[in-house]
């Protein structure tokens, strides 16, 4: 099969989407002929035109409205936030308008818009642009959070997000634009709230969202070394949350590491381990349930600073070889 | 400079004609009648929440619909029953919203500050000062791609004026020549804080300029300036020269919200206004007598009367129906 970069991969998402539906459009900064600040929209201006492909100053707040205007009459927006924390100044448009307006308004109106928000730390580029916000997206009802680990998860996801009625936030690791992995070249979708087991094992299930899904399956072939089996679980989908394969497989291991980059205190960790214990898996687990987050610090500049505020796969065959052997 | 429109100066009966002029006065009597109403269920503690009236800004509301067409698009500020009944909606299912019943336009999820009649692409009332700004660069931006003459008018106050949003929804829409009409109903106050405290410019208006935005100020209280100002603005939009910035210059005769003492102005200042009520003005102008109006104002109570016995009669939303309206 053919292999292309997640950013190749959601660039073909994006251009599949506005050739059959012309209700799609994106609309961002710099995501014109600079083709956007990680290069996911690159050419896409010389295809579509910047009717379609529409390049906004810097005005955040009016972008997500954009999106929503646009949705509420009828077309169907892409927004690019150029980096996630850009869009703390976007919030009140995302919260309190785009995800409640179907229900404020009784069921009557749809805002059927994709909001993009590249994030994650490890590119040095300091505390106001490397952040991991998505447990605030996932506290709020009429939102789906979606977070692909993949380029394949990313098209099908992304195309699934584009035709979905409700406001969908996409969030797309930075250090994952560049990696590779086999995509094909037709529109295929995956459905929003469907986890994946993307390795299976006997010792514990690792729960790993985003760029952590990369780092976990690392971890794991460290750890098969020594005789340990990780079973690794991407959610894929944080709102809605597909809890039947997380407890499945915490049942089928007894035990459940959870790894998110975002901080750890009031992460979406938490909602997972509450997940856990809160279901018949809770009978299953033979040791407490873990998580590795991001320490309760700003992303730090320098790089080996950095490099320790985020779990990492040491950190993560630590945290795993622990509970394995049941040394907690 | 202070920017004056270049309005009509023909008479309503001229512009109108009869029977139609009779509409527009019933219609501000409609609008009065049912607020009066909305206050009295208030105190008799037959509603809960809280209100935002327009007593004494009928003109606006009715004079600025007057001028906009069928399938055009309205954004309502939380200060929104005046516009909304303008619009068209029915005070049956306004009423019945207003007393948070299924039969309500939002059936009852979304009460005075969220009325929404979709399907007339009346797409709500706002309770956020100034949410609606950056909405409405989407709503223009679709009229735009495709190509119809359409035209969208936001309506908001004077303290939206002051928001972060305004000024990114102003500068979009003259970029990209959207087809908006602004009208910012400067009712002189942004709950206590006075507009010559709030703005160090005189007229509202002056604020669009330097966007480079066509802008001017009417007297609010006056329909025919009003319905001049915001047809010139629809116009200008549909011919592709973008937006406007009307100001329409009124007063609120009663407090802020349900919870306001008015500490902040006097009761001398409130009677002035009064002076000034824009219903006997209009009915004046059209050449009705006393009695007429008086006759008038009998029947259009009893069309509200109606809706409240409709309204009270309305069934109350189910519980099991609370997660309703939450996604598509």
């Amino acid at each position: 099969m053919r292999e292309i970069t997640f950013a190749e991969a959601l660039r073909e998402a994006i251009r599949q989407s506005m050739e059959k539906d012309e209700r799609v459009f994106v609309i961002g900064e710099d995501i014109g002929v600079y083709g956007g600040a990680f290069g996911v929209t690159a050419g896409l201006i010389e295809k579509f035109g910047s009717g379609r492909i529409v390049d906004t100053p810097i005005s955040e707040a009016a972008i997500a409205g954009a999106c929503i205007g646009a949705a509420l009459a009828g077309q169907r927006p892409i927004g690019e936030m150029q980096f996630m924390d850009f869009v703390t100044i976007a919030m009140e448009q995302l919260v309190l308008q785009a995800a409640k307006i179907r229900f404020m308004f009784g069921g009557k109106a749809t805002v059927p818009m994709v909001m993009r928000l590249p994030g994650g730390s490890g590119t040095g580029a300091a505390a106001q642009h490397s952040g991991s916000v998505e447990s605030w997206f996932v506290n709020v009802p009429g939102l789906k959070v979606v977070v692909p680990s993949n380029p394949y998860d990313a098209k099908g996801l992304l195309l699934s997000a584009i035709e979905d009625d409700n406001p969908v936030i996409f969030i797309e690791n930075k250090l994952l634009y560049k990696t590779k992995g086999d995509v094909p070249e037709d529109m295929y979708r995956i459905p929003l709230g469907q986890a994946k087991v993307v390795r299976e094992g006997r010792h514990l299930t690792v729960i790993a969202t985003s760029v952590m899904v990369n780092r976990a399956m690392e971890a794991a072939e460290k750890l098969k070394e020594e005789g340990i089996e990780l079973e690794i679980v991407d959610p894929r989908t944080l709102r809605p949350l597909d809890s039947d394969t997380i407890t499945k497989s915490v049942k089928k291991t007894g035990k459940a590491l959870i790894v998110h980059e975002a901080v750890k205190t009031g992460g979406f960790g938490g909602e997972i381990l509450s997940t856990i214990v809160e279901s018949d898996a809770f009978d299953y687990l033979e040791a407490p349930v873990r998580r590795l987050g991001g320490l309760d610090i700003p992303i730090p500049y320098n790089r080996n600073l950095e490099y320790h505020a985020v779990p990492q796969v040491e950190s993560i065959v630590v945290e795993a070889r622990k509970l394995a052997r049941g040394e907690y | 400079m202070t920017p004056k429109s270049t309005f009509s100066r023909k008479s309503a009966l001229e512009e109108f004609g009869r029977d139609s002029s009779l509409s527009y006065l019933r219609k501000m009597l409609e609008i009065r009648a049912f607020e009066l109403k909305a206050e009295e269920l208030f105190s008799m503690g037959k509603v809960h929440g809280t209100m935002h009236l327009s007593i004494g800004q009928e003109a606006s509301a009715v004079g600025a619909n007057a001028a906009l067409r069928k399938g055009d698009y309205l954004l309502n500020s939380h200060r929104g029953h005046g516009h909304c009944l303008a619009w068209g909606s029915g005070v049956e299912g306004m009423m019945a919203e207003f007393m948070g019943k299924e039969t309500g336009y939002c059936r009852g999820r979304g009460g005075s500050m969220h009325i929404a009649n979709v399907e007339t692409n009346n797409l709500g009332a706002n309770g956020i000062v100034g949410g609606s700004l950056p909405i409405v660069v989407g709503v223009g931006l679709s009229i735009k791609q495709r190509k119809t003459d359409q035209v969208v008018m936001v309506v908001f106050g004077d303290g939206a004026v002051n928001t972060g949003a305004a000024s990114e929804s102003f500068n979009m829409a003259t970029i990209w020549k959207l087809p908006i009409v602004y009208l910012c109903e400067n009712n002189q106050y942004a709950m206590s804080m006075p507009v010559q405290h709030a703005f160090a410019i005189e007229d509202l208006s002056t604020r669009a300029l330097g966007y480079g935005m066509s802008s001017t100020t009417v007297d609010g209280n006056d329909l025919m300036q009003v319905y001049s100002a915001v047809k010139e603005a629809a116009e200008r939009a549909r011919r592709g020269d973008g937006p406007t910035f009307v100001e329409s210059q009124t007063y609120r005769w009663r407090g802020h919200s349900k919870s306001d003492k008015q500490a902040y102005r006097t009761r001398d200042e409130v009677k002035e206004w009064m002076g000034k009520d824009p219903i006997p003005k209009f009915a004046k102008h059209i050449g009705l007598s006393d009695r007429e109006l008086e006759e008038m104002r009998a029947d259009v109570q009893n069309t509200i009367d109606a809706s409240v016995a409709y309204a009270e009669s309305s069934p109350e939303p189910r519980v099991e129906d609370i997660m309703d309206g939450v996604y598509a």
